[in-house]
């Protein structure tokens, strides 16, 4: 075989068997930053995944998102957890039966799905890509012009949803004080200076 | 003999194209580390001069050989790993941090042509990779088992996130100006002397841009915790940050991380702003200076005004880091993405 064919196999297998064991770990890891870990390497990985179908801006981007800032404050919020495993563990039972149930639905479905699902004819994995046209360039000709509604849809519940967090989080309190630049600008020593002739011999009351 | 030597310097084949980008690879990783050394010289011979001090003038001529004194005495100390660190990931952080400081220069043209991989989408591959770079710090302060490193983690780790924001969008308005995310087409549009470049252009757009570019060398300075935004290894309140609890080789990759993203931000600067490898006037005598000379003067120009600032200036409180990041770069850069849009939209696309 042409080596030039076996290469992307290869990655391919690396790439996607990384990202399996990964998310296994991900569950299995006794750590729980240490699971953040190795989701961000599951993550890492379908990104690469992404470059090898030749969708780079979307590879790139899932990186600066998830990995650079979602993980991250994954990261800090289960850094300072305290977690107590033997208190973690002592709802086990009562929750196995639930738990049982969901993971066997599950399967089936899967099995169901992965039995019946057939490829059509002729099916290539491969996005077509238009020629000369980079891949950015291919995400803003349809991004701006036939999605634009949808795509300033979700800009705008975005947008909501960020004010819903500031507003939950927004505690007016009394009696805080807070640095006012505009006002430390403006201070001049008449505001802030006064001089007082004390008579000697008798002092300020 | 010599056709098994062609063939395996062929970048038509795997092999030799292998061989060949390996062996660039080597190179560039041991310029860059070369002239690391000397950089990090600079630094503290500019930082001496603002005191008034000599700086390191005891190895070598001029302390020339100090930086490589410095390495073998990091090298040949004692590694000290503190109880209850968290090991795999205590190695790992200083190791990530390196990396990730090398791997982006993987995009960075220095000359017309001499670039690793000219990749299209070489400013969004920055932005992923200094977006990883966090991971270097956080983890580190964490694994560290030590409050003095954690917080310092966590406050380099707020300060860059929120950095990068700007960052992004100051690139934006570069890009957008140049029509491409490939760095190398982005210093091909700035080409013909000084007042085409994006910072000193000859056209209104000036009035946006040139203030654009401090906005990035000030984010860039927030981006690598360099002084007056050094809060995450305030020696005063932190001892020395995140690295508290490394020492040896594991502290020695951690400081050669950041002053290749120092150096990186400098390169940036000057690709984005200032005309890359272009000379500042495009007739003869300074066209004289091969371009990747050019490009190393304006890496230390921009590098001279880090060390300037980090001589000069006072370290900032945290709520004011916040607040400059925040509530003024962000509205501004927000506005100028704005106005730089509707400038090439109206004036340069629309006339």
């Amino acid at each position: 075989m042409e080596l030039g064919t076996v290469l992307p196999a290869i990655a391919f297998y690396l790439f996607a068997s990384t990202a399996c064991i990964c998310a296994l770990m991900v569950v299995i890891a006794r750590s729980p930053v240490r699971s953040v870990l190795f989701l961000i390497m599951t993550f890492f990985s379908a990104a690469a995944l992404f470059v090898m179908l030749g969708a780079e801006f979307l590879a790139l981007l899932l990186v600066i998102v998830y990995v650079g800032a979602v993980a991250v404050l994954f990261l800090f919020v289960v850094m300072m957890l305290d977690v107590d495993f033997v208190e973690l563990k002592q709802g086990f039972a009562e929750y196995l039966p639930l738990g049982g149930l969901l993971a066997f639905v599950l399967t089936v479905e899967l099995i169901v799905l992965g039995t019946t699902f057939r490829l059509p004819e002729n099916f290539s994995a491969q996005v077509p890509i238009e020629q000369g046209v980079s891949n950015i360039e291919a995400f803003g000709l349809v991004l701006y012009t036939d999605f634009a509604f949808f795509f300033e849809a979700a800009g705008l519940i975005l947008l909501v949803a960020m004010i819903g967090a500031i507003m939950l989080t927004l505690n007016k309190k009394k009696g805080v004080k807070r640095q006012k630049v505009s006002d430390q600008v403006a201070r001049t020593p008449k505001d802030g200076l006064e001089l007082i002739d004390v008579k000697p011999g008798e002092g300020l009351s | 003999m010599a056709e098994f030597f062609t063939m395996l310097f062929d970048t038509n084949t795997p092999l030799g194209w292998f061989i060949v980008k390996t062996l660039i690879i080597l190179a560039y990783v041991a310029v860059l580390l070369i002239s690391l050394a000397f950089l990090l010289l600079a630094d503290r011979k500019i930082w001496a001069a603002v005191q008034m001090r000599k700086g390191p003038n005891v190895v070598g001529a001029f302390g020339l050989l100090q930086s490589f004194a410095d390495f073998l005495k990091f090298v040949f100390k004692e590694a000290v790993i503190p109880a209850g660190v968290d090991k795999p990931i205590y190695a790992l952080a200083p190791v990530l941090t390196l990396l990730m400081a090398f791997i982006t220069w993987a995009v960075i043209p220095v000359a017309p042509g001499w670039v690793i991989t000219d990749l299209n989408l070489g400013v969004l591959y920055i932005l992923a990779i200094s977006s990883l770079g966090v991971y270097g710090v956080i983890l580190g302060g964490w694994a560290s088992n030590s409050k003095y490193a954690f917080l310092g983690a966590m406050r380099s780790t707020a300060q860059m996130i929120s950095y990068e924001v700007t960052i992004g969008l100051v690139l934006i308005t570069v890009l957008l100006l140049s029509g491409s995310l490939n760095l190398t087409v982005i210093v091909e549009a700035q080409a013909g002397g000084f007042w085409h470049w994006n910072g000193f252009a000859l056209s209104p757009i000036t009035l946006i841009m040139f203030p654009m570019m401090i906005v990035f060398f000030i984010s860039a300075l927030a981006e690598t915790n360099r002084p007056p935004f050094d809060l995450p290894e305030a020696e005063s309140e932190l001892v020395a940050g995140y690295q508290v609890e490394y020492s040896s080789t594991f502290y020695l990759l951690f400081m050669i991380g950041e002053y290749l993203n120092i150096v990186m931000m400098c390169a940036l600067i000057t690709l984005l702003f200032l005309g890359g490898w272009h000379a500042p006037f495009d007739f003869a005598p300074f066209t004289w200076l091969p371009p990747v000379l050019w490009f190393a003067i304006k890496v230390c120009c921009v590098f001279f005004m880090f060390s300037m600032v980090k001589a000069i200036v006072p370290r900032y409180r945290y709520d004011q880091l916040m607040r400059l990041g925040w509530k003024i770069f962000l509205p501004m850069t927000l506005i100028a993405v704005a106005l730089v849009g509707a400038w090439v939209t109206f004036v340069i696309n629309g006339a």
